[in-house]
């Protein structure tokens, strides 16, 4: 069989050629006859009442088509944006979200009215000529200010701020605290951040007003999602909206859920007969597009004097925004992941979902999982501080070590070996001669310091049922399709969409050795829900290999099996007596009576197919994972800390993972490059700022948000185990959130082992000069 | 309203009417329908727009078009002929040194310069010349390996950069 021919090789990425050469096809690029341009007015406030807009002024700019509100979206659009219960099924509160604000507005850059003029130029210049009249209101900024019963509250009818308020009991954590021996508590704080794709979101609408259908581009990670919501909400056959999003400039959660815009646009097209697009500015990206994060955690662990972990408790206060983020409920699941790779007797995670004046929060890379492993390796590290235990050996002693494994609630991994990534990772950093330099440069008043992170990840989502219960009715599971053409070459379709993650050339490699043809003979398909399977999931999570290249590799296994039974019937043998090898069946001990798989693919266009057999050569399958994958690993960073000016300089980073099976390890290693340099990025550099009093915005460019260069960021130190997950037939998991995982954690563990000396037991990212030169002054005091 | 713009765009004289305000960028997405050249920031950080103004890299979303008037420009569009492959081309496809591939035409022609003034830089040189590109998946390890793969590919011989 011609398995493991190209699974597992380094191929050179099959989309690349047009993307090195200026011949992406990415939204802006896309345009139309007739089309014509929108601009968004948007409130300055993050708390207002609408009093009045006068659109006169606008309206009466030469090349103006249209200014449009609320009351004009209100005849094309039904019901509020999509809220899912994601892991935090029990909410209190969720006000209704229109796209555009009528009465109130409850974040600065809510859309209050918006602009379609012949220019992209005109349209904002009229979206200035929009004069809206506001009676400001309190802006609610900090989500544990909001918590507290009689504070201001971000929506003037709601209740209060409350949007979920639960606890996930895992096991009796009162009995595991009566055990302890040692408790040590802590406040860790997750900012904000924004994705920021260097490609800002857009979208491009055409009505067709006769035959009533709806073709939409757009920057997304989840077409056939957004195609449902859309259709939805403008009255559409499902069947009547094509939604397609072509090369898209990066997404790391902020282009899954429904956006305004993507009502908005396709809304002012049927207005108006015409074409219309939007593209976004970066300042209308930092300020609208979803946040990351925005969470703080108490908490407080349990432990032995021997280092044995026994309880955790904790709460994360999760800044929603404004309104509850389409998936924003998913970041509870860093509570269910709180307790990493150990074993505990019990955690008690309480998630109280507060909404504020902002703009709302969604996944973001990672989304819960970074911030459920931040916190656990930070309590980890502060036992072992505690217990002046060497934080190698009190995580060996907690691992969980049988697979698989059932955490405290009730999730399962499927397969690990925590102790192997621990050991490698230990190994290659050189850890023993770190911990003598540490030493040495004690003695000279210098701070070196080491981090680990031994992170575990959920992702791969379906199964579908859970999953359905999580998005309100449909599974995620993947849908594939495998067309053989008559002359041999090969169209596959997937559900899933690939925003760097090079899936044209994974699944490639995946479909050509299930089907023994040449990677140049397969076309991979995704982005257009025009084609393909009925409905396809999107790229989250961590899913698009686990699921959509398992639901690819069942349809071209489906199509293979059915060539084997049309070459038998052509060879005159029974299916039974045929090997298939370098996409050849021969008749087993007469390698002379052969066809070779486009032979039979051509007969199985022709004439002479077996009774009962159909004709055509194709597949679509649907692949519902049994389990979640579990990848996993170990980050080591190495860091200085100028005692002098606070800044923090990484030494070395070393990280390895383990994400089962490797197609192509060449895009495994640019997944984590870039995943560690998120993470590495969120502990030292990035923060979205509110004005604490106003409300109001303060990074709200590429000048303010600092998005680090080369000259930021280490190069990190790659290395890997294979434990293959049990769960699916090519043994893989996933890898493109890993890096954001595990990283964070790595780093502030340094930067605290490195104060040590000097009583700082904990630092809050980012950890910017500033903040630990503050901390260093505070503790000399 | 329009201005005439007189310039040279992959070797192509242009003589075409432009609006005053009209961005170089926009002049050469919407006018040339040259659109490699891509809008990240609006505000000169993300270097996606870079191009090339007499062979040095300028970022094209902060000049106007007319501020152009008499040069001559190099886009990603035009940094080989067709169907080839600029040396950084074949470096950042072989290396892995891309992944969205949004920032990579800002990166290749920053990269262009760089090397046109220096075919052998150091980690530092390296980093001097692309501080004003931003690239958010690859965490820049292999764009770094790709620059030190072309600039030795250069100095083999395999085609000298292009300087506008």
């Amino acid at each position: 069989m011609a398995v493991s021919q190209l699974i597992g090789a380094r191929v050179q990425r099959r989309e690349d050629p047009r993307l090195i050469t200026g011949r992406g096809h990415f939204i802006e690029d896309h345009v139309l006859p007739g089309l014509a341009h929108m601009a968004v007015v948007r409130s300055p406030h993050p708390h207002a009442r609408i009093v009045g807009i006068d659109k006169a002024a606008a309206q009466s700019l030469p090349g103006v088509l249209a200014v449009l509100t609320a009351q004009d979206f209100k005849a094309q659009i039904s019901g509020g944006m999509p809220v899912t219960p994601a892991f935090a099924p029990e909410k209190k509160y969720v006000p209704e979200r229109f796209p555009i604000a009528e009465s109130e507005v409850c974040f600065q850059g809510e859309p209050v009215a918006v602009v379609v003029a012949t220019s992209r130029a005109l349209a904002a210049d009229a979206a200035d000529l929009v004069q809206v009249e506001y009676e400001p209101l309190p802006a609610v900024v900090d989500p544990e200010a909001a918590m507290v019963a009689g504070s201001f509250k971000a929506h003037s009818d709601g209740p209060d701020n409350i949007g979920w308020d639960m606890t996930f009991a895992g096991g009796d954590i009162d009995a595991a605290f009566a055990k302890a021996e040692i408790r040590v508590s802590e406040r860790i704080l997750q900012q904000r951040l924004a994705p920021t794709a260097i490609e800002p979101r857009g979208v491009m609408a055409d009505y067709s007003p006769y035959d009533e259908r709806l073709t939409l581009w757009l920057s997304s990670q989840n077409p056939h999602f957004i195609r449902l919501f859309v259709s939805g909400a403008m009255g559409l056959p499902e069947s009547h909206v094509r939604v397609v999003s072509p090369d898209v400039g990066g997404g790391f959660g902020s282009k899954i859920s429904p956006y305004p815009e993507d009502y908005l646009v396709p809304a002012a097209s049927r207005i108006l007969s015409r074409p219309v697009r939007w593209i976004e500015t970066r300042t209308e990206s930092v300020m609208t597009t979803i946040h990351g994060r925005g969470q703080v955690f108490t908490a407080e662990a349990a432990a032995l004097r021997d280092g044995t972990l026994l309880g955790l408790r904790l709460t994360q206060v999760l800044d929603l925004g404004a309104y509850h983020g389409t998936f924003g409920a998913f970041q509870a699941c860093a509570c269910l992941m709180s307790g990493g790779v150990y074993r505990w007797e019990a955690i008690s995670a309480r998630t109280v979902g507060v909404l504020t004046n902002k703009v709302p929060t969604d996944p973001y890379r990672g989304a819960g999982r970074p911030e459920g492993t931040h916190l656990c390796e930070r309590m980890v590290d502060r036992v072992a501080q505690e217990l002046g235990m060497d934080p190698a050996d009190l995580r060996r002693k907690n691992f969980a070590q049988e697979f698989p494994y059932v955490n405290n609630f009730g999730l399962t991994y499927d397969s690990g070996n925590y102790d192997g990534t621990l050991d490698r990772a230990l190994e290659l950093v050189d850890y023993p001669g770190w911990r003598q330099r540490q030493a040495k440069a004690r003695e000279e008043g210098r701070l070196i310091g080491v981090g680990l992170s031994t992170w575990v990840e959920i992702c791969g989502f379906g199964p579908s049922q859970p999953t359905a219960a999580a998005t309100g009715g449909i599974g995620l599971v993947e849908a594939a399709e495998i067309r053989f053409l008559p002359s041999g070459s090969v169209a596959a379709y997937v559900g899933t969409h690939a925003h760097g993650q090079g899936h044209d050339t994974t699944f490639s490699q995946i479909v050509a050795d299930t089907l023994g043809v040449p990677l140049a003979a397969i076309e991979v398909h995704h982005g257009d829900t025009a084609e393909g399977p009925a409905f396809g999931y999107g790229t989250y999570g961590s899913r698009s290999l686990a699921v959509g290249g398992m639901a690819l590799h069942q349809a071209a296994t489906v199509v293979r099996e059915k060539a084997r039974q049309l070459a038998a019937h052509l060879l005159e043998a029974s299916p039974d007596d045929l090997d298939f090898a370098q996409g050849t069946f021969s008749v087993r001990g007469n390698p002379a009576a052969h066809k070779t798989v486009q032979e039979v693919a051509l007969a199985a266009y022709g004439g002479s197919l077996p009774e009962g057999m159909e004709h055509g050569l194709e597949a679509v399958s649907y692949f519902d994972p049994p389990n979640f994958v579990w990848p996993f690993g170990a980050h080591i960073c190495v860091v200085e800390v100028d005692r002098d000016t606070g800044a923090v300089a990484i030494q070395k980073y070393v990280a390895v993972d383990d994400c089962g099976n490797v197609i192509n390890p060449m895009i495994v290693e640019g997944q984590l490059h870039g995943g560690i340099a998120q993470g590495i990025s969120q502990a030292l550099y990035e923060e979205v700022v509110y004005d604490q009093e106003s409300g109001q915005l303060v990074t709200g460019t590429m000048v303010d948000y600092l998005i680090p260069t080369m000259n930021e960021l280490p190069v990190p130190t790659l290395d890997r185990t294979v434990t293959p997950s049990p769960t699916n037939a090519l043994g893989v998991k996933g890898i493109g959130e890993a890096g954001t995982i595990a990283s964070s954690a790595a780093v502030i563990n340094a930067i605290c082992d490195a104060l040590s000396p000097l009583g700082i037991h904990h630092v809050d990212m980012p950890a910017t000069p500033e903040r630990i030169w503050r901390m260093i002054q505070e503790a000399a005091r | 309203m329009g201005q005439t713009l007189r310039l040279k765009v992959n070797g192509v004289e242009r003589i075409d009417e432009v609006e005053p305000r009209l961005l170089l960028v926009y002049y050469l997405r919407e006018v040339c329908g040259l659109t490699g050249t891509h809008v990240g920031c609006d505000t000169s950080q993300c270097g996606a727009c870079t191009v090339l103004l007499a062979g040095a890299p300028v970022k094209s979303c902060n000049m106007l078009a007319l501020q152009a008037e008499g040069a001559s420009l190099t886009t990603i569009e035009g940094l080989a002929a067709p169907g080839e492959l600029h040396p950084l081309q074949t470096a950042f496809w072989e290396q892995h040194g891309l992944q969205c591939g949004f920032c990579t035409p800002g990166f290749i022609m920053a990269a262009t310069a760089l090397l046109a003034d220096n075919p052998d830089p150091s980690d530092e040189e390296i980093g001097r010349g692309l501080e004003g590109n931003l690239c958010r998946c690859t965490g820049y390890v292999n764009i770094r390996k790709a620059v030190k793969a072309a600039g030795e590919a250069v100095r083999a011989g395999a085609a000298a950069p292009m300087g506008g």
